[in-house]
This record gives structure tokens, sequence and C-alpha cells, in this order.
């Protein structure tokens, strides 16, 4: 007789997500294994298939005797259901053992609005959900990625958090559990342990006072622990593990291909970009380093796409010497390479040709603001010109499809910065008719404007997120000024953002809207087919949350800040220089043309910033 | 073009027509083995499979012609290699070059479990030899035109319903595969509509061997 799970697999959408069993996954016999991990991505296989990181730290796991690490996914709605419906509680895809079973359970978290899918999955799981709950050593919970620079609205259901690059830190987590587990420690014990590795955040070990107004009044450590916990950092990446033997997917993913990270950090200082801080300093890969990976992965994994990956490729150094070496290898060998990140002003019309001879693919800019006095508010370093000779180059060269990414509501942000957007978009199209070498198939412009949302570690970290009635009128004073029929102008409506924006620089009192959220029946709140704002607004009612408090309001700078105690590199202190510069409209250089000196550097010890 | 006889089971069979292939063109890129492309605006490596599969349902006779760029290796080397570059489930099981005609492959034999966890009702068997026995049976067929209703019996050249275990019944069948094709599976949903006190509970699917017209294995 056909057990449960393989009568379920028929009824749902795409199996094959369910199954396990790709090229490239890792299987272990029980009998060697002394610690199991649960790696769980809080969203569905196809985008967390596309995470670069969690196949990094797959390996890493993956690479450590006795250890088995395996892939936990988020299910569809439908798959929900039939696990609801059957009691079948959530599995993990290597083995297909519950996750309840596992030692350890991980999380990666790249998105706030995955944070109701990590409630989910806990309780499809069947783990407790808070922290306190959960008593022993077993199913202990950890959790790493962007969103663990500003943790609080985690901490009653997180045990511990990892911060910043974990290809060393994990490895040392893991080896202390391995010794807890052997000696038999209480999770307090491990707890306490734990907390001593650089990097280390354990949310419990700290009170969280408030003032009448509801901010913060005092972050109290407690058992000892440090008052600021600062992020982990890789300083040699050629000599860092990096995965050449990757899962290939046997069903369609987000990203479908190789991925390659050609350094990391970002020069560009961008005022509003999270990563863009908390990712720095800058560590280059070498162009040798690179080949040979790039090389190998495509051979083991028989992908015919690659695709080199950073905040900024254009950046890169090595980027010439790579893709000369590359662009002939991919050619010979039917691979598609893709330079995504590429910035107008020193994409090349050189490189931009080369990479037609393999594919064509689109013609991509973030100019993010209208004009040029909010570009310098917002550091943004691309000019009107750059962004129309590109156009030129691009438009001589056969492209006819432009995709401009903006956002509204930025700081300072007037109805003639809204216009600006327009203007430059006719500018482009004018451009377009100056240069195109074929009108016949027509120039598609696609416009798409994003609602700002102020994130942590940023210069804009205690910005006014604009309400959402002035968002949404501004984007209607914007498709009011788009006559042409080339324009596709897109902006979607601001509930996700306004959430999204809540949890970024939310602190603990946000746990139980989470939990009451997700007891509504919130999940998937990325995908379109899912969310439901009416579910969060209850569970704001319900716990007499303002998310006005998180949005709207503004941080002061005196303000005792819920991310106080995660350290990523860059000072304070030059964060609200950063920002004084934004409001006089003043630039600042990229890190090439001068160190800035937001401190990021000071994470360093055996080589200098790659700036 | 060269062909290949290969086997889909287990975790494999969740694996939907068009990923198989993609799949496919990986394992012979891992394997070593540079397919020819097509020609075209976006040339596609050259894997052609006979009869798609739907998801679900394991098989020991799909067949896939494929295309080598360059010299190529003997038939064994390239089972062997793609063999070892292949996932769990996905076996090739025969490499020649004597292909015949598509166009010929007719007949598909197959088999449908169904499962009665209860065990398998009195009278199954006469009641469901006895519906495949009609001049007539109907069931609703999907298409991009919408619904309609569609005779299978035409489609059925034989059946036989045997006890497999004590709450397993296998309905074996010859079925035509191409034009016109019946999804073995409608043979389920004829129980469904004709006899639903014998409604399985549950119902899977294999394809056992394809056959030409003259009912002669096909490869």
């Amino acid at each position: 007789m056909t057990e449960l799970k393989q009568r379920i697999l028929p009824t749902v959408q795409k199996p094959a997500r369910y199954t396990g069993g790709e090229w490239g996954e890792i299987k272990k016999d029980l009998k060697d294994v002394r610690l199991r991990v649960a790696f769980c991505f809080p969203d569905t296989y196809e985008i967390g298939m596309s995470n670069v990181g969690m196949r990094i730290l797959y390996g890493v796991m993956n690479k450590m005797d006795g250890v088995w690490c395996e892939r936990v996914f988020a299910p569809w709605g439908d798959m929900e259901e039939a696990m609801r419906e059957n009691g079948l509680p959530l599995w993990a895809l290597e083995s297909q053992d519950p996750v309840k079973d596992f030692d350890m359970i991980a999380f990666t978290i790249g998105y706030e609005m995955a944070y109701s899918n990590i409630l989910n999955m806990l309780d499809l799981a069947g783990v407790p959900l808070h922290s306190r709950d959960r008593h022993d050593l077993k199913n202990i919970v950890f959790a790493g990625g962007v969103c663990a620079f500003n943790p609080e609205p985690l901490a009653d259901f997180i045990d511990f958090f990892s911060l910043g690059e974990g290809e060393e830190s994990t490895v040392e987590i893991v080896s202390l559990y391995d010794r807890a587990k052997a000696e038999g420690w209480t999770k307090e014990t491990f707890l306490q342990e734990v907390s001593k590795i650089p990097g280390v955040y354990v949310p419990s070990f700290y009170r969280h006072e408030y003032n009448e107004d509801g901010t913060l009044a005092a972050i109290v450590p407690l058992n000892g622990a440090p008052e600021t916990v600062t992020k982990r950092i890789i300083e040699n990446l050629d000599t860092a593990f990096f995965p050449t033997e990757m899962i290939v997917p046997s069903t369609e993913i987000v990203h479908d291909r190789a991925n390659l990270e050609v350094f990391r950090g970002c020069i560009r200082g961008c005022r509003f970009c999270q990563a863009g801080f908390s990712c720095r300093p800058v560590r280059k890969k070498s162009p040798e380093v690179l080949y040979q990976q790039a090389v190998e992965i495509m051979e083991k994994s028989g992908n015919n796409e690659i695709t080199l990956s950073s905040l900024s490729t254009s950046d890169y150094r090595g980027l010439k010497k790579l893709t000369d070496e590359l662009i002939p290898y991919c050619a010979d060998n039917k691979i598609n390479l893709s330079v995504p990140s590429l910035r107008a002003d020193n994409f090349s019309r050189e490189l931009m040709e080369k990479l037609q001879t393999v594919r064509k693919s689109g013609l991509t800019f973030a100019p993010e603001a209208g004009t040029q006095r909010l570009r310098d508010v917002i550091n943004k370093n691309l000019t009107e010109d750059e962004i129309l000779n590109t156009c030129a180059n691009a438009f001589s060269g056969g492209w006819n499809n432009v995709k401009l990414y903006f956002m509204l509501g930025l700081p300072t942000e007037t109805d003639e910065d809204v216009l600006g957007i327009a203007d430059l978009v006719y500018k482009v199209i004018k451009t377009w008719k100056e240069h195109a070498v074929n009108k016949k198939r027509g120039l598609r412009v696609h416009v798409a404007t994003a609602y700002f949302v102020p994130k942590p570690h940023t210069p804009f970290q205690w910005e006014k997120q604009i309400t959402p009635q002035e968002y949404l009128r501004r984007c209607r004073l914007l498709k009011e000024h788009f006559y042409s029929k080339s324009i596709e102008y897109d902006y979607h409506g601001p509930d996700l953002s306004r959430l999204e924006a809540v949890f970024a620089r939310g602190d603990r009192r946000l746990g139980p809207v989470i939990e009451a959220a997700v007891r509504n029946g919130a999940k998937l709140d990325g995908w379109d087919e899912y969310f439901n704002y009416a579910k969060w607004y209850d569970a704001f009612r319900e716990c007499g949350v303002d998310e006005d408090f998180y949005t709207v309001r503004g941080y002061g700078e005196e303000e005792i800040l819920p991310w106080d105690t995660i350290d990523v590199g860059v000072t304070k202190k030059f964060l609200k220089l950063e920002r004084k510069r934004a409001y006089e409209e003043k630039v600042t250089p990229d890190c090439r043309h001068g160190c800035a000196g937001c401190g990021a550097s000071g994470l360093l010890k055996e080589v200098a910033c790659d700036a | 073009m060269p062909r290949l006889l290969f086997e889909k089971k287990g975790n494999a069979v969740w694996i939907s027509h068009l990923d198989l292939m993609r799949l496919f063109q990986r394992a012979f890129k891992r394997a070593g083995l540079p397919l020819t492309h097509t020609q075209g605006f976006n040339p596609r490596p050259s894997v052609s499979i006979a009869l798609p599969l739907s998801v679900g349902v394991e098989s020991r006779c799909e067949l896939l012609d494929f295309d080598l760029y360059g010299e190529k290796p003997s038939n064994e080397e390239i089972l062997t290699r793609l063999n070892a570059a292949l996932v769990e489930g996905v076996k090739v099981l025969a490499v020649y070059d004597e292909a015949a005609k598509i166009k010929h492959l007719a007949l598909l034999e197959c088999v449908v479990a169904l499962e009665y966890d209860g065990g398998i009702p009195e009278g199954a068997v006469e009641q469901i030899e006895a519906l495949f026995n009609r001049a007539e049976v109907t069931v609703e067929k999907k298409s991009k035109n919408g619904v309609k209703e569609e005779n299978i019996i035409p489609m059925l050249r034989r059946l036989a319903v045997i006890p497999a275990d004590g709450s397993t019944l296998e309905l074996r069948a010859l079925v035509c595969c191409q034009n016109p094709t019946l999804n073995p599976m409608q043979l389920n949903a004829a129980i469904f509509k004709y006899l639903p006190n014998l409604a399985p509970d549950f119902a899977r699917c294999r394809r056992v061997e394809v056959f030409d017209t003259n009912e002669t294995i096909f490869r």
C-alpha cells in the first residue's frame, strides 16, 4: 500500500519540491552522524534553492565530520493544508525525517516578510514557537541572514542569532553543540557558552525597558553578556569555503543557474541601502580563483547559465580579467554568462557587446530618484548623462528594452522629484528615437516604483516613512504624467512595504503581533496569492501595537534603537554624518576615491579594506 | 539520431516532463557528452522524449532521442557515463542507433493499481471487467478547448483485472498512446463515474512497455 506522503504528492502543485533526491544532494549514513541540523529557509523551495548563502552553509556544515545538515522549505498552501489535515509534520528533504527529530533547527532570514513563515514552519514541525517553551538542548533554534541585523521582532522565538558571514562561525557554533550534546549540557549552559563565540547574539540575555512614550529606555545586558555583538566577516575570500558541488534542482527554481560571488561589500554608499553598509568592508576574490571555481561548478553541475553576483559587479577590479577568460569558455560550452548589477556609469560598451555574443539580456537601471538633487541626497552617484549615454550605447547596440527602478517617499522628496522621474523616462525615449538601429520592434520602457522603507544600519535609519496615502498620491501623480505607449508603469500597493518598514525597525513588542498574525493565517507574505494585510491589521489591533510608531513617526537621533546591540562595523557617528550630508544635498564620493571613515575596516585584522 | 531507453521510478516520478528534459540536458553536460543545439533565436540542446509522462507515473519504457556534437563515444560508454550523472530513480537501460520512427509508436502496456484500504470489495473484479466490456464508457477529458466527454473503449485494446494482494487490484491494460491517446488514469476515472462503490482509496499508474500497431515491442 502506498504510504501517506506518496498519496498526498499527486494532489499538490509541483510535488518534486517536497521529495529531495536532486543531483548533488548530500546524504549521510545515520550511524556516522552525531548531530543533525535542519536548515530551514522560510519561503518556498524555488526561492530558497536560489539562495547562495544557504548553499554555502549547507556545504560548510556537511563538510563537518559527524554532522548532517538537511534542507527544509516552507510548503505551498496546498501542501500545508494536506499536511495539517493528515497530521503530517514538516520534514527535511534529504532524509524525509520530521524536523522535530533534529538537534539544531537553523533559519536563514533575508527578508522581513518571511517572519510569518518562520513561525508557521515551527508550528508545522510541531516545535514550540517560543524559545522559553523549548526547554531542552534538542531543537535549539538559531538564525542568521541580513534580518539578524535587527533581530528584535524575533527575540521571543529564536534562541540565538549568528551575525554576519557564517563560513567560520557556523562551524564554531555547531562544534560547540556537538560537545554540548556529548557532555549532556543543559540548554542554559549551551546558550551561555555559545554567547562567547564572537558574532553570536542571545536575545534572552538582554532586557529591553521602555519609556512611557514607547521608545526604548534601556537595553540591559544580563548574565554578563556584552553590550554589543559584532558581526563576523571572512577576510580572505580566496580560501573561504565555496561549494563547487552544487545541488542541481530537478524542478525549475527562480534563479536556475550557478552563482559566483565576485566580491563582498560595496564602495558606493547609497544612503538607503542596508546591504551597502551592513556588508562592509570590501573584500575581493581573485579572478584566478573565480575562474577555476566557475569551470568546476559548471562541469560538476551541468548548468547552462552562470551569473556573476555582488552588490555592484562593475566595481569588481578583476572584472575585465575574469570576463576575458570566462566569455570564451562560456561560448565554447554553450553557457549563458549573466552579469547583473553593472553600473550605468562604467557599463562599458565593450563588455555589453561581448556578453551579447553569448546571449542578449535586458538592460536595467536603478536611478532610484528622478532628479539630480534627490539622487545627491541619497548618494546614488549616477547622473542623467550617464544613464542616457549608456542607453544610447545600448540602443545603438540593438537593445530595445529598458527597465528603470525608482523609489517614492525618499527623504526630502517633493512633487518636483516625482515628476523628475517622468522627465527622465521621456529623455530615455528620446534617446531611443535618436539612436535605435531598428525602430520596427519599438521600445519598451518598464518603470517600477517602490515605496521607500527606512532600514537599520543606514544613514536613513531614523527617517520617517511617508504614509500609504501619500505614497499612493505620488504614484498617481507620476502615472498621470506618463503618456507614451512605450511606458509600462508598475507600482505595488503600499501594504507590504509598510509592514516591511514596521519589522525592519521593529522591537520586541512585535513578537506577539507576528504570532497573532500567524494564528490569523498569515503566511507566505512575499506572495501576492497569500499576502493579506487584514490578517496583520487584526494582529496589530489585538496586541495594541500601532504600526505608525515604527513607520511614519521617525526615530530620534538620540533615541536608543532596538538594534543598538548589533555592531555591523559601520559606526553610528558615520551614519549620522552621512544623514547630515544627505540633508545638505552633498554627495560622499565612493570609497575608491577616498575613505570616508565608515569604521568597517576596523573589522579586518589580516587584510586591508579593498575599496 | 541515437535513442535511449530509460526508466523513471521512486521519487523521480514527481519530476515533470519539462523538468525531465532539463534534467537530461544537464546530465549529458555533466557526463561530458555535448549535445548539439537546435538552430534559431534560442538554441536548445537537442533532446526529445517520445511520450510525455504524467507526474506521478512510474515507467520502465521511456524513450529519448538525442544528438551528440563531435565524435560519438560507444553506446556502452554513453550509458555508463550518463547513469553516473543521473539522479536516483532515472536510469538509462539501453542506448542504440537503430531507432524506429516515432510515428509508428502506437500502443502502451500499463498497470493501474487500485488500492482499497479496507480490502478489495466483493465482486470488484467481475464488475470492473463488465464495465470495460461495454461498447461505450465515457469520461471527461480536459483539453485546450475545454472539457468534453470521450468514449474510451475504442482506445482500449485489452484489459485484465488482477488482484495483486488483498488490498490492491491491478488493471493491466493495452491502450492507444498516439493519435488518439488514452491516459491510463482515465480507467480509474471511469470506475469513479460508473462504479462509485468501487472507487479506490488511491490509484497509481505505471508504464510497462510500448508497441507499434502490430504489437511488436517498439524501440
